[in-house]
């Protein structure tokens, strides 16, 4: 009998810097697995954000480069302007592309840009400590909303897959997390379905997927996949927004 | 190809053409939206690429992502702008992308004023973004020279893997003059696969090319910081530029001035050359690399009793004028800003009064 089950030739065999029960590895390895099905290893071009994924290279076999913090749409623009030929995406936490790059998303999806990005919501700045992100759910307590996120004082939290489906400009967007296995398959076709898009050179692709931070939410890895199962899939709902004609 | 008479913008964008830069991103501004408005209409033309970024910001780095993954790219922006970059410049000079950045300087600070102005000196040669690091700045006094520092900003930007910085003025930007473009340069980059991040089909190679600027820990952090001060002393050993005027008279006052203010002074030291009395002028073509030395040298000179800075600013190239002259000679300074250029008339006061 021939192997099942391996690793993907698109990721490396180093050992992980994330948290427990942190949702990175998973997301790396589907993006990896994409990569290897669709044989562009060797033309790709990964884009690591300012957040916990800046070290995203480390567990990748192709080309990557590091970013500012949210500006790693300007970044893969630049790349895909100058050789459309490379697979381009980029990686990015909501405080880097909800918050501070808030505008280069919304003009690299609004000009078209053939790049894929991959957006982790985990509602917070995990890696500065767990402040508050443009995500974070009412209520919700984190470093620097001691007292719960109060939405009269700072709005309610960025729907960040509904927002960039507004654009009249043809793209494929989905929303989808990797909180039980069921969920992780539906991840990956939506991936697929992203990087596919760019291969074709046909439209901006973004995929957002609902993560965890068990560390900076103070719960436990299961705990954190069921406070995100009955407190954010009612909010961040998933599912293709938009599909390219 | 003969002379054309051209305004200063347009040069610089034809000139980016013939050094084989053939990918533009910016954002408009003024005194120097014309290279904008030039390039859209000549990258078609000539198979390049040009895109209105978003903002600044975002024009930074995606000339840094163009430049990471090996290609030629450049931007052009004024005063304003260029503080929204410099975020993206520091992690380009981290990160030794080599791009070329052209400041068309305005007044300031704030949104100042779109006039010409000489005031982001300290920002081009002193940082401007966060970190040690330094740009080779250019400082061209001519459209000619513009068009000629543009086609050398590209390989020297290579061959160190530093960002390069053309700093003009909205005189240069602004004005027309007869300029003669040289020949294409050869359209490739220097060979990056070493470091750049081209996709590993494209280089044939089966190992990753990262391009990153974090580094956690110190030792390393420190490494590269070692290793990029070797870079600029290397570059200011073997890539100063400058010119001198009038300097073997027995001058008396010795100027120092670059860009458009030298132009003025050149006018000084002549027209006081008429009534008997001698300046001299030394004119630095790159601000980093600063012509210490060659200012040292001709201040020392047993005739020459003081030394002016004239800038199109409240004082900032002096500072280096009088690091340089190390107290051996009284170090003054002289300029507008605003806009106003200070006049011959003006300066010639400054030089009897010293
Ligand atoms: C310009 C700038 N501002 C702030 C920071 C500090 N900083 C580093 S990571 C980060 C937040 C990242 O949060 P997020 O994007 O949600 O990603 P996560 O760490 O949760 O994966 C911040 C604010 C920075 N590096 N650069």
């Amino acid at each position: 009998m021939g192997k099942t089950f391996k690793k993907p030739e698109a990721l490396s065999d180093k050992h992980t810097h994330y948290c427990p029960g942190c949702t990175h590895g998973i997301i790396h390895r589907l993006v990896a697995e994409v990569i290897d099905e669709l044989g562009v290893r060797g033309r790709t071009v990964g884009i690591a954000p300012v957040g916990c994924a800046v070290l995203a290279h480390n567990y990748f076999t192709f080309d990557f480069q590091e970013s500012a913090h949210g500006r790693s749409p300007a970044m893969a623009t630049g790349i895909k302007r100058v050789r459309p030929d490379l697979i381009v995406f980029t990686y990015q936490g909501d405080g880097d592309l909800a918050s501070i790059g808030i505008g280069e998303i919304i003009h690299s999806a609004n000009r078209g840009e053939k790049f894929t990005t991959i957006f982790v919501n985990n509602t917070v700045y995990g890696m500065t400590g767990g402040q508050m992100a443009p995500t974070t759910m009412p209520n919700q307590h984190t470093s620097t909303s001691p007292y719960g996120r109060d939405v009269k004082n700072t709005g309610m939290p960025l729907k960040m897959a509904e927002l960039l489906s507004a654009l009249e400009t043809p793209a494929y967007i989905a929303r989808e997390t990797v909180l039980k296995p069921k969920y992780v398959v539906k991840a990956k076709k939506a991936i697929k379905k992203a990087f596919t898009y760019q291969v074709e050179n046909k439209c901006f692709s973004f995929v957002e997927i609902v993560s965890t931070c068990p560390v900076n939410w103070g719960l436990t890895p299961l705990e954190s996949l069921k406070w995100a199962e009955d407190n954010l899939l009612p909010y961040y709902k998933l599912g293709e927004y938009k599909i390219p004609e | 190809m003969g002379k054309v008479l051209m305004k200063g913008n347009e040069a610089i964008g034809e000139a980016a053409i013939r050094a084989g830069c053939l990918n533009y991103f910016a954002y408009p501004i003024t005194p120097q939206s014309e290279i904008a408005e030039y390039l859209s209409r000549r990258m078609p033309e000539v198979g390049g690429m040009f895109l209105q970024g978003e903002s600044e910001v975002a024009v930074s780095y995606m000339i840094f992502g163009a430049t990471a993954c090996g290609s030629r790219a450049f931007t052009t922006s004024s005063s304003p702008g260029i503080s929204l970059m410099s975020e993206g410049i520091s992690y380009m000079a981290a990160a030794q992308c080599p791009a070329v950045i052209v400041n068309i300087m305005r007044g300031g600070p704030g949104l100042g004023g779109i006039l010409p102005a000489q005031a982001d000196y300290f920002q081009a040669t002193k940082g401007g973004g966060h970190g040690d690091y330094r740009l080779i700045v250019l400082a061209p006094a001519s459209i000619q020279e513009a068009v000629e520092m543009v086609m050398t900003a590209f390989p020297l930007a290579e061959k160190y893997r530093n960002p390069v910085m053309i700093l003009g003025d909205g005189m240069i930007g602004q004005m027309m003059e007869p300029v003669e473009f040289p020949d294409h340069l050869k359209t490739e980059p220097l060979n990056n696969d070493k470091w750049a991040t081209s996709g590993m089909d494209t280089r044939k190679s089966d190992k990753n090319n990262i391009i990153k600027t974090l580094f956690l820990e110190s030792k390393p952090l420190e490494d590269l910081n070692i290793f990029l001060k070797a870079k600029f002393d290397r570059i200011r050993r073997e890539e100063v530029r400058y010119e001198s005027y009038n300097t073997d008279s027995d001058y008396k006052t010795l100027i120092v001035s670059y860009g458009t203010m030298s132009r003025v002074c050149r006018t000084v030291v002549d027209n006081l050359k008429e009534e008997g009395i001698e300046v001299g002028m030394i004119r630095p073509r790159t601000l980093f690399p600063f012509p210490g030395k060659a200012i040292r040298q001709a201040a020392e000179k047993d005739t020459c009793k003081n030394v002016l800075s004239v800038e199109m600013s409240m004082g900032q190239m002096v500072e280096d004028v009088q690091l340089c002259v190390q107290g051996k000679r009284p170090v003054r300074w002289y300029g507008r800003c605003g806009g106003d250029i200070p006049t011959p008339e003006e300066i010639i006061d400054v030089i009897k009064s010293l």
